[in-house]
């Protein structure tokens, strides 16, 4: 009922104000409606003029209220390239922007009409228009030229000591695959997928699956300063891995493998101490619409030094073990050859 | 009503003069049925209003969903009873739930796409103009023309119908990739709802193709006497243009969700494989989900320049008209439309740079991308000059040409950031491409659209809509739309994500939620003056002043040559002769700062 009134209530101050909005219209054709146009005009040159004031003000305002909101620092080697690029063209198009904008509104201003001016007619000017073809050519030119260098670099093949890491999405978390000790991560097969005992799948028949360790929880380590290759995919519809600190992200496709490789600058201590926040925590965002829990695809990532991390995955679990409950205790007693069992005699495997 | 549509001479340059047979001959009179003269009318002039009626109601409730889902994103913890008044369970306890949040939004980008600015923008104009600036009495086929009309409003009503089925309507975005899409499993807005976009969709295509054969065919064959191509107002080359683009896209457009179809229905594997969803292995194998994109942004991007160019065409045309100067670089600014369609179809990839697609591939499309900034900028120096020493009315039309001007420079430049893969592996699927496509289609676009409106009202209705609620319109519109869309820009820079529901639980995104909020207000306010901006263009249909001159805004164009209320046919007698450019603003030695195109050339005088 009230919801009914609202909406009353709403038309009748709408109709009230188309009544006295025509009133107006009609008592200014009354008054003759060249002294109205002449009025109204020099009202809206002055309006446009104060427009554009308050609107580089409010450019102004608003980026001092935003400004430390942004991002601190490119947490990857690789995106400082970003953040200089970024500053570049925000530079370039600014100019542009503060220029044209001027023009428009002080042309506006400028010309209106008082009754007393008339116009100038000038169609064409090829010069002026090779001029300004030219000059904004050149201009995009450069910045596809910046542009394509940082791209080529960034998605250039990994260094030969990357680290790899496998990260694949699903609905609605994300699942690191660290390769163990042998460094080598081994083959999925998305019909062996078990949500109870193999949530990516893992061909046990692959040794080098054996040993692979897998977090659930989405965290995935780093370690400062050692490029890391991600291998990236996804269990049922496009995702995204999304690493805004990095300045990165590359799509997870179900049936394609895409990669994506970076060098952590700083560890996640440093940065709770560069941002102030004690609670700071690199995060990985889902950067490509893929349901109804599309905005709660969390994770995290932790970069930490070389020793913080072996520290770590001395203590993780190699999947396998947690998997199959106990076949991994088998493996260790036979004195096998095979890297996959003499990296797990290496590792302190404990069954949790 | 007769489905004879007899051209005759379409030789125009041989002074043949070109007649449309629909019949019955303009001396013989009878009534037409109020079905055939209003509902299934072949005459362009309703259809265009058909058009614009049926969009104008679509953007109301595309609107009114954005104020919705904004709630959501302003007062994450607040909940409002209204919400469940008008969305009943999608709402429950005044909350939205995660489901409908995602229909709303999949929902508004559609709508807004391709109903409103669509057919809602390119079906209005196109329809309205083309005949009466080229000096035709209809379209090539008006038959075509009004099952053009009739398809868009048979998809509207399926479109419609998808928000009320119980699962839900489609709500994997307005782009629907595939395996999201293609899945029941994945979403409930990929069951019937889902069906009934992809059908829906698929008519709306039909109703583009139809309009847009219609519309080059009725340019290039139908123009009078003296209409060369390069007489022709700008507004119908960019409408030309924007029809080249549909024809050549749209079916592609299809082709895409002819394949979905299959995969969702047929077990086809188009673009799905190993797929493990719902707790099993799904059999398909082999798909690329990247095909999908690939077919649909083939469209997608020249969609992009379908929305824009009308309102090039027509902001070229009202800064013209009220600057009381020729449009500046007339040629270059029909060699910037040639420029701008033929890229148009080169650079859909831009898209997909983080698809892990061939990074060569990628620069190609960089190169490309940044390239079609060149000709953007060509036409905002043209309108820039074609004010210099003009003498400016500040008509409700005006203003709006020269807010679209200033937004399409806002929110071009910030294309040329996302087109620059290096930066959109950061920016992609931000709040930054939020705030870019809004900014350029969501209020440029739509300031055109306003522009063309307000200066067309009078031919369409014989009234004028209220200016001084015209005025209010604009300046609030304009002052609110910045206050929304530019401040998301920085939250795009920081890699806030676009289409979350949520952004409480994240540590790098949740210090924007004052912005938000305020964000949400201010939405609130814009969209209550769309709702003025409606009540003013029904009433004024009805109870606007009278226009009482044929030619009221003194222009130059072969429109204001019919009477003031055109009938079927347009003009009475003969259709007039041009005898130049339509833009001759000068002295005609008579006290008017003006010559129509139908003036001869006065001895001596040049032609342009």
């Amino acid at each position: 009922m009230s919801g009914i009134i609202v909406i009353a209530l709403i038309v009748l101050v709408f109709v009230i104000i188309y009544q006295i909005a025509k009133a107006s219209e009609y008592a200014a054709v009354l008054r003759g409606e060249e002294k109205v146009n002449a009025q109204v005009n020099r009202m809206m040159g002055w309006l446009l003029v104060v427009f554009f004031l308050l609107g580089m003000y409010g450019v102004w305002e608003c980026h001092r209220l935003l400004i430390d909101k942004m991002l601190p620092a490119s947490a990857s080697i690789e995106g400082k390239g970003y953040d200089t690029m970024f500053r570049v063209t925000l530079i370039v198009t600014g100019i542009v922007f503060f220029a044209t904008q001027a023009i428009l509104f002080w042309f506006a201003f400028r010309y209106q009409s008082t009754g007393k001016r008339s116009s100038f007619y000038y169609a064409h000017n090829n010069k002026l228009e090779l001029i300004w073809t030219t000059i904004p050519a050149i201009a995009m030119a450069s910045l596809v030229a910046i542009g394509l260098k940082h791209w080529f670099a960034v998605t250039s093949p990994a260094p030969a000591n990357a680290a790899v890491v496998e990260v694949i999405g699903k609905q609605f978390n994300w699942i690191i695959r660290y390769p163990g000790k042998d460094g080598a991560l081994g083959k999925r097969d998305f019909r062996k997928i078990n949500d109870a005992n193999n949530v990516l799948g893992l061909d046990w028949n692959d040794r080098n699956n054996l040993d692979d360790i897998i977090a659930q929880n989405g965290e995935l380590h780093l370690v400062v300063n050692k490029p890391v290759k991600l291998i990236i995919g996804s269990r049922d519809v496009i995702h995204d891995v999304g690493l805004p600190h990095f300045r990165l992200k590359m799509d997870a496709v179900p049936g394609i493998v895409t990669t994506l490789w970076f060098t952590p600058a700083i560890t996640s201590a440093e940065m709770k101490k560069v941002t102030g926040n004690p609670d700071f925590v690199y995060e990985i965002s889902c950067d490509q619409m893929c349901g109804k829990g599309h905005y709660s695809m969390r994770g995290t990532i932790i970069v930490e030094t070389q020793e913080e991390y072996n520290a770590w995955i001395a203590k993780q679990t190699a999947y396998y073990v947690t998997a199959t409950g106990g076949g991994a205790a088998e493996e260790q007693k036979e004195e096998t050859s095979a890297p996959a069992a003499a990296a797990q005699k290496e590792q302190s495997v404990t069954m949790r | 009503m007769s489905m004879n549509v007899v051209i005759e001479g379409s030789n125009v340059a041989h002074g043949h003069h070109v007649h449309v047979d629909t019949g019955h001959h303009g001396h013989e009179h009878h009534e037409q049925h109020f079905i055939w003269k209003y509902i299934f009318s072949q005459d362009h002039k309703v259809i265009a209003k058909q058009f614009l009626v049926t969009g104008i109601i679509w953007a109301i409730i595309g609107a009114l969903m954005s104020v919705f889902f904004r709630l959501q994103l302003g007062f994450p913890e607040k909940t409002f009873p209204i919400m469940e008044t008008f969305l009943g369970e999608w709402a429950k306890g005044g909350k939205l739930t995660p489901e409908f949040y995602y229909a709303l939004v999949t929902m508004h980008g559609t709508i807004l796409v391709f109903f409103v600015l669509t057919a809602g923008l390119s079906g209005t104009f196109a329809n309205l103009l083309i005949p009466l600036q080229i000096g035709a009495r209809d379209m090539a086929s008006p038959f075509m023309n009004m099952l053009s009309y009739w398809f868009f409003f048979t998809a509207s009503i399926l479109m419609f119908i998808s928000l009320f089925v119980e699962t839900g309507p489609a709500s994997g975005g307005w782009t629907t990739y595939p395996p999201l899409s293609a899945l029941k499993e994945a979403s409930l807005g990929s069951g019937i709802g889902m069906d009934l976009w992809l059908v829906s969709m698929a008519l709306f295509v039909v109703s583009s193709l139809l309009g847009g054969l219609n519309y080059i065919s009725t340019i290039l064959n139908m123009r009078t006497k003296g209409m060369a191509m390069t007489r022709m107002p700008l507004t119908v080359w960019a409408l030309f243009f924007t029809a080249v683009l549909g024809v050549l896209s749209f079916p592609v457009l299809l082709s895409g969700f002819v394949l979905l179809i299959f995969d969702r229905s047929f077990g086809t594997s188009f673009y799905l494989s190993e797929i493990f969803i719902g707790g099993k292995a799904l059999p398909h194998i082999g798909g690329s989900a990247i095909l999908y994109q690939h077919l649909f942004w083939f469209l997608g991007h020249p969609e992009v320049y379908i929305i824009m160019l009308p309102g090039m065409g027509i902001a070229s045309e009202i800064l013209s008209t009220n600057s009381r100067k020729p449009i500046f670089g007339y040629f270059a600014m029909i060699i910037s439309l040639v420029g701008i369609t033929v890229l148009a179809f080169l650079v859909w990839a831009h898209h997909m740079f983080v698809t892990g697609m061939s990074p060569f591939l990628g620069s190609i499309f960089v190169l490309l991308t940044l390239l079609i900034a060149v000709p953007s900028a060509v036409k905002v120096f043209n309108w820039l000059t074609t004010m210099w020493r003009g003498n400016i009315r500040f008509s409700v039309p005006m203003l709006f040409a020269i807010g679209f001007v200033s937004l399409f420079i806002s929110g071009g430049l910030t294309g040329i950031f996302l087109g620059n893969s290096a930066l959109d592996m950061h920016l992609h699927d931000t709040y930054f491409v939020v705030a870019h496509f809004h900014i350029i289609m969501g209020i440029s676009a739509f300031f055109g659209m306003f522009a063309g409106i307000y200066h067309w009202f009078p031919k369409m209705f014989g009234r004028y809509m209220n200016s001084t609620l015209g005025y209010i319109h604009f300046f609030i519109t304009l002052a609110g739309a910045y206050l929304i869309f530019w401040p998301m820009h920085y939250e795009g820079v920081a890699g806030m994500p676009r289409r979350y529901y949520d952004y409480s639980a994240w540590e790098s995104f949740k210090q924007f939620d004052s912005l938000n909020g305020f964000i949400s207000i201010v939405v609130i306010i814009v969209f209550f003056t769309q709702l003025l901006f409606v009540y003013n263009f029904f009433a004024s249909i009805w109870r606007g002043r009278k226009v009482t001159t044929q030619n009221p805004w003194g222009a130059t164009t072969l429109e204001w040559t019919t009477p003031i209320r055109p009938g079927h046919g347009n003009w009475e007698g003969e259709i007039p002769e041009v005898h130049r450019w339509p833009y001759d603003y000068k002295d005609d030695g008579n006290g008017n700062d003006f010559i129509p195109q139908t003036v001869p050339l006065k001895a001596g005088e040049e032609a342009h």
